[in-house]
């Protein structure tokens, strides 16, 4: 077995804020962990990527169940909007509503919304990384 | 806010370009292997773009 597996993960205390200010600020754990020039292409590129999908007028999931593909389509995107931290947050309070229309440009402008979060994932698993020593 | 009409080709192009740039940054350790592989990610989603556009092009008949 690889050796990490038995490594202990650091004290909460140490990678918590950073994981969390990197989801509410697209970028922001990064900046905090002092890497600014990477935290502005992640904050350029899911900030970029969820207005572009606003401009496109794509729809924001809120959560629904019932049937698999019903639950997996609106919950799973719902996550995706919901992790874009503070673009989504205001998105919502300033009454952003659009509804789910026909259309390749608003088809896309959606898909971009969910993209963006799930980028911004990528870059809190990223800080995490950082934040626990595994990466510099 | 304005409202933004893209086609299919320039929606895909941008898509790219920002998924890119993040899979490289978090990828690799250095600058320069960011670099790369961000522009060898953008490569292969062109390549993804033009081979399946040609491939419903010619499957449509």
């Amino acid at each position: 077995m690889a050796d990490t597996q038995n490594e202990a993960l650091p004290p909460v205390s140490k990678w918590a804020p950073v994981v969390a200010l990197a989801w509410i600020v697209p970028g922001g754990g990064h900046f905090l962990l002092k890497r600014p020039g990477r935290g502005a292409l992640l904050a350029a590129s899911v900030a970029a990527m969820f207005l572009l999908g606003l401009m496109m007028r794509g729809a924001l999931f809120s959560p629904q169940t019932g049937d698999i593909l019903t639950t997996v389509i609106y919950v799973g995107g719902f996550i995706g909007n919901f992790m874009s931290g503070i673009f989504y947050f205001l998105a919502v309070w300033l009454g952003y509503s659009q509804a789910d229309v026909a259309g390749h440009v608003h088809d896309y402008g959606t898909k971009f919304l969910v993209a963006a979060g799930l980028l911004n994932i990528l870059a809190m698993v990223d800080a995490f990384e950082i934040a626990t020593g595994k990466k510099e | 806010m304005p409202k933004m009409n893209l086609s299919h080709f320039e929606a895909s192009l941008l898509f790219a370009l920002f998924t890119s740039i993040v899979l490289g940054i978090i990828t690799k350790r250095t600058d320069r292997e960011r670099f790369r592989y961000a522009a060898y990610c953008f490569g292969c989603f062109l390549a993804a773009i033009f081979g399946l556009s040609w491939l419903m092009y010619l499957g449509h008949g």
